[in-house]
């Protein structure tokens, strides 16, 4: 049963992805006037034109284009680096493993966060914690990320110096100095986040605490604290699964900003110094990466409320 | 509702009217900034590099000795102009197609819905950096990429809403009497959808301003002469440690701004909703 | 029956403060309910039963407020004095309470086994295994079949009618003295209304539970009730038992109610008659008697001076100024047809 509601959810993800990387693919049409000669600067000569050319294989129609390119690129060849040489690839899976790391980190934050705001909030209503909960609410979705870094920044590091300003180390090499690096940018890259969730959870939040089957616990003598947790957060958690899911995208787009400001070596950084080098097919590949995952994640989503939901029938 | 009583409940808001206000005098200031700014705001005065505030310079000047209020007022501008133009994109291309597709359905309402699926699950960021990276990078071409960003989601809320108008009693009702397609739509479903894009609208501009000034702070965006607020907190960055005030005054701007453009789609959303009745 | 009482309200008074004024949802009631007697509380929505029954159990939303003189005694005990510590220990062990529609007071991501034990784990030392046995037979005692495998089951899987056994299960499940069923048979198809009102009257009998049973809907009290209270604007306005009520309504409003059941025995009317008007907004309330303004019998005292429940000639406590007559009811019956058109 199970298995045939995966197989079903996944059937709709195959046109998702052919669309998505349909987009990702013309991206290159927008190119105005020869994408070639725009991608290498009037001053290449003519044999590396040719060859760029017979490479991105714009010497054929357009659909066909497209279909060579998926057929490799489901192979794992997204080309060269026009600027590097590096094979795309490559370079895609030094940088993906770092940029993963960031966004659980972010990830993990934005719904611990938001969990504690918005429970506390309903917890203790008009409390000073519910008007900390409601301010942030408000706040945080009306920041841009890259000044979050730099406040955090001048006050964490340059101040206080209690972490490094910039620099990455992964997980696996040394943990305890991932952790010193990763709060800044984590936190930078998750104040949206806490603030969406807190919003989302807590107003529904409010609506399942009214809601009658919370007063039927209370009518069996549940304290309040356990129809919180015990009735109403599993609920109200429902819809807020597909804001979390939502979420992942934005967070994914957001590393490209917090990886800038924190010289963290992931995708994001990757991404933007390409676009400074022309490099195209590096950003054509970083922007496939990010739609399948969030792809991926939104087939997840789905799976996860399936699962929190025993209304969902499959 | 006649736009006057709407107006008069948007007002009865407090944060949306002093929203209103702040903005009405954001946009004022964003057309007159060529003419009231006291300096060019790149003209550079090598001795007065980075000066503090003071009578002559407001906010100070930057590495270059060019005028930081100036800069901030041109940046209002180049706000204002992102998030207009941008808007107008979804407005005019996204929301007609969506009516379309959720009016007459069909196989052509499958695919262009999947088409905007698509669309939607490419973060907004990357999208607008692949397509500026692709147009190449200037405020214009941001402008357009934010607008692109936004159009599916104006396609798949102007369906929805269509979706619902269209099995309304009125409507089945009109094309009883025998309305036409066009007449329905212009009588009948622009009108009742136009409250949920308003609100949606209002909450874009906030959005457009976000990634505009974050698109000029990676350098994507505006590009001198050209002046965001996003460049100038870049520019300001580079000399943190020395200088703090040159990106505490955009920062605060761009805040200001999306909390406005927020509260006013709260606003919006009260004042427009017909259920909702303010004591 | 056993003639101890089991609680005992005296002169309830809710309100709800506002900046227009005072709202009564209840104002000054009494009665009391004894040890294994199904009491009907009978009135309109907004006459102020369910506000009453929910003072009972201590769930009024936090706005509404007592006047210190009301108190509710069950065993002897003010529940309105006690801390929400100590209403917890009686909520769902001593009074348990079902509600109007079970699809949404049921919790829709937890099996109704889960829903059944969470009442015996917080009020009883069992563990969880335990409990869900008791679970279990108090599935087939509410005569839900197949009951090992219902267990799992969440409630959408299950029809209205067994949605509305899983909840009696539930408020069963610690063997309350005092059951308040709040319109439990509104929400149901007609047909499941009286298996469920059987079901009530049965556990009554099998375990002696009191039982307080609100609606609007005097059918529902005829099958089931002992004794009738009719509220109208947060006042009883007549108390007698069941006989007493259907057989001599002397209040012009427990004949209205009577006047408005189609009749499924008795000779078919024509058409049903509606009691005229609205009940009255609740801030501007009339200064005598609160039903006079949809009163055919009001006289001028009705308007002036309020009446008070005292007991009547013919049986039932009433609160009116004129009360009905067994000989008055023809005539007057052709009476109220006349204002009702």
């Amino acid at each position: 049963m199970f298995l045939k509601f995966l197989l079903r959810r996944l059937l709709y993800v195959i046109p998702m992805l052919l669309i998505t990387t349909l987009i990702v693919f013309s991206l290159i049409l927008l190119i105005p006037g020869d994408p070639v000669l725009a991608m290498l600067g009037d001053s290449a000569t003519h044999e590396k034109v040719e060859e760029l050319r017979r490479q991105l294989g714009l010497d054929q129609p357009v659909m066909l284009q497209y279909f060579h390119w998926l057929n490799n690129a489901i192979h794992g060849d997204l080309g060269r680096s026009i600027f590097t040489g590096q094979l795309v690839d490559e370079a895609l899976m030094q940088t993906l493993f770092v940029t993963m790391q960031l966004v659980v980190v972010g990830m993990i934050f934005s719904i611990v966060g938001g969990l504690f705001f918005a429970i506390t909030s309903i917890y203790f209503p008009n409390s000073w914690m519910d008007y900390v909960a409601r301010f942030f609410g408000t706040l945080g979705t009306a920041i841009p990320n890259f000044l979050v870094a730099m406040v955090l920044i001048i006050f964490f590091s340059l101040k206080l110096n209690w972490v490094p300003a910039t620099g990455f180390t992964s997980i696996v090499h040394e943990p305890v100095s991932f952790l010193q690096q990763i709060i800044l940018p984590g936190f930078s890259l998750s104040l949206a986040g806490i603030a969406v969730i807190t919003r989302h959870l807590r107003s529904s939040l409010m609506e399942t605490m009214d809601a009658d089957y919370v007063r039927t616990a209370y009518s069996k003598g549940v304290s309040r604290y356990q129809a919180i947790f015990k009735h109403s957060l599993q609920n109200a958690m429902l819809p807020v699964v597909t804001t979390i899911g939502l979420l992942f995208g934005t967070m994914l787009g957001a590393t490209v900003v917090v990886e800038t400001i924190f010289a963290i070596p992931g995708m994001g950084q990757l991404v933007v110094n390409a676009i400074g080098q022309r490099d195209f097919t590096i950003v054509q590949g970083v922007v496939l990466v990010m739609i399948v995952m969030v792809i991926v994640i939104n087939f997840i989503t789905d799976i996860v409320y399936a699962l929190l939901d025993p209304r969902i029938e499959y | 509702m006649s736009f006057k009583t709407i107006f008069k409940r948007l007002m009865a808001e407090r944060l949306a009217f002093i929203s209103f206000i702040f903005l009405g005098i954001l946009v004022i200031i964003a057309l007159l900034a060529p003419y009231i700014v006291p300096y060019e705001p790149f003209k550079q005065d090598l001795t007065k590099v980075m000066s503090p505030p003071s009578t002559e310079h407001w906010l100070g000047t930057d590495g270059l000795g060019s005028d930081i209020f100036s800069q901030l007022l041109m940046g209002s501008q180049t706000a204002i102009k992102a998030a207009l133009f941008a808007i107008m994109i979804p407005l005019f291309i996204g929301v007609p197609l969506g009516i379309l597709s959720g009016y007459f359905g069909g196989i052509i309402d499958d695919i262009f819905m999947r088409i905007v699926d698509g669309i939607i699950a490419i973060p907004a960021i990357i999208l607008a950096l692949g397509i500026t990276s692709a147009l190449g990078v200037n405020l214009m071409n941001a402008m357009m990429a934010i607008g692109i960003i936004f159009t599916p989601q104006f396609a798949r809320l102007a369906r929805g809403q269509t979706l619902q108008v269209r099995s309304e009693p009125y409507v089945e009702a009109a094309k009883i009497s025998g309305a036409g397609s066009v007449w329905i739509m212009v009588r009948h479903i622009i009108p009742n959808i136009s409250p949920p894009i308003v609100v949606q609208a209002s909450f874009n501009l906030s959005i457009a301003i976000l990634i505009e000034t974050t698109l000029s702070f990676l350098g994507m965006g505006a590009q001198q002469p050209e002046v965001s607020w996003g460049n100038l907190i870049q520019q300001g960055y580079s000399m943190i440690d020395m200088y703090p005030w040159m990106m505490v005054y955009p920062g605060i701007a761009i805040l200001l701004t999306i909390l406005a453009g927020n509260f006013l789609g709260d606003g919006l959303r009260v004042a427009l909703d017909p259920k909702q009745r303010k004591s | 029956m056993n003639t101890e009482t089991l609680l005992k309200v005296n002169h309830l008074k809710a309100y709800i403060p506002s900046s227009k004024g005072e709202i009564k949802p209840v104002n000054d009631i009494s009665f009391s309910i004894k040890k294994g007697e199904i009491v009907a509380l009978v009135g309109e929505s907004g006459s102020g039963k369910s506000v009453s029954s929910l003072s009972i159990m201590g769930l009024n939303a936090g706005a509404i407020k007592y006047r210190p003189d009301s108190s509710i005694l069950f065993e002897g005990q003010d529940l309105l004095k006690l801390k929400e510590k100590e209403l917890r220990k009686i909520r769902g062990n001593d009074i348990a309470m079902i509600f109007q529609d079970p699809m949404s007071s049921l919790n829709p991501v937890h099996p109704i086994g889960r829903q059944i034990a969470e009442s015996i784990v917080l009020h009883k030392k069992v563990s969880y295994k335990e409990a869900k046995k008791t679970a279990l037979d108090l599935l087939n005692k509410v005569g839900i079949p197949d009951a090992e495998r219902r267990l799992n089951d969440y409630p959408h899987q299950l029809s209205g009618g067994m949605r509305q056994r899983a909840m009696i299960a539930i408020a069963l499940a610690c063997n309350p003295k005092l059951l308040i069923a709040d319109e439990p048979t509104t929400a149901l198809d007609v047909t499941i209304q009286s298996q469920i009102l059987n079901l009530l009257r049965d556990l009554q009998k099998e375990f002696g539970i009191s039982i307080l049973l609100i609606t609007h809907d005097l059918g529902v009290v005829a099958e089931t009730a002992d004794r009738v209270l009719v509220m109208y604007c947060g006042q009883i306005v007549e108390e007698g038992t069941v006989e007493e009520i259907f057989e001599n309504p002397q209040h012009p409003y427990t004949k209205g109610l009577m006047d408005s059941i189609p009749s499924l025995y008795g000779p078919s009317k024509e058409i049903l008659d509606a009691i005229p008007g609205v009940v009255p907004n609740p801030l501007e309330l009339p200064n005598g008697c609160n039903f006079v303004t949809r009163c055919a019998f009001a006289t001028e005292k009705c308007y002036e001076v309020s009446p008070v429940l005292e007991k009547h000639s013919s049986g039932t406590r009433v609160s009116c100024w004129n009360p009905l007559t067994k000989e008055a009811l023809s005539e007057n019956d052709r009476e109220s047809a006349v204002i009702v058109t």
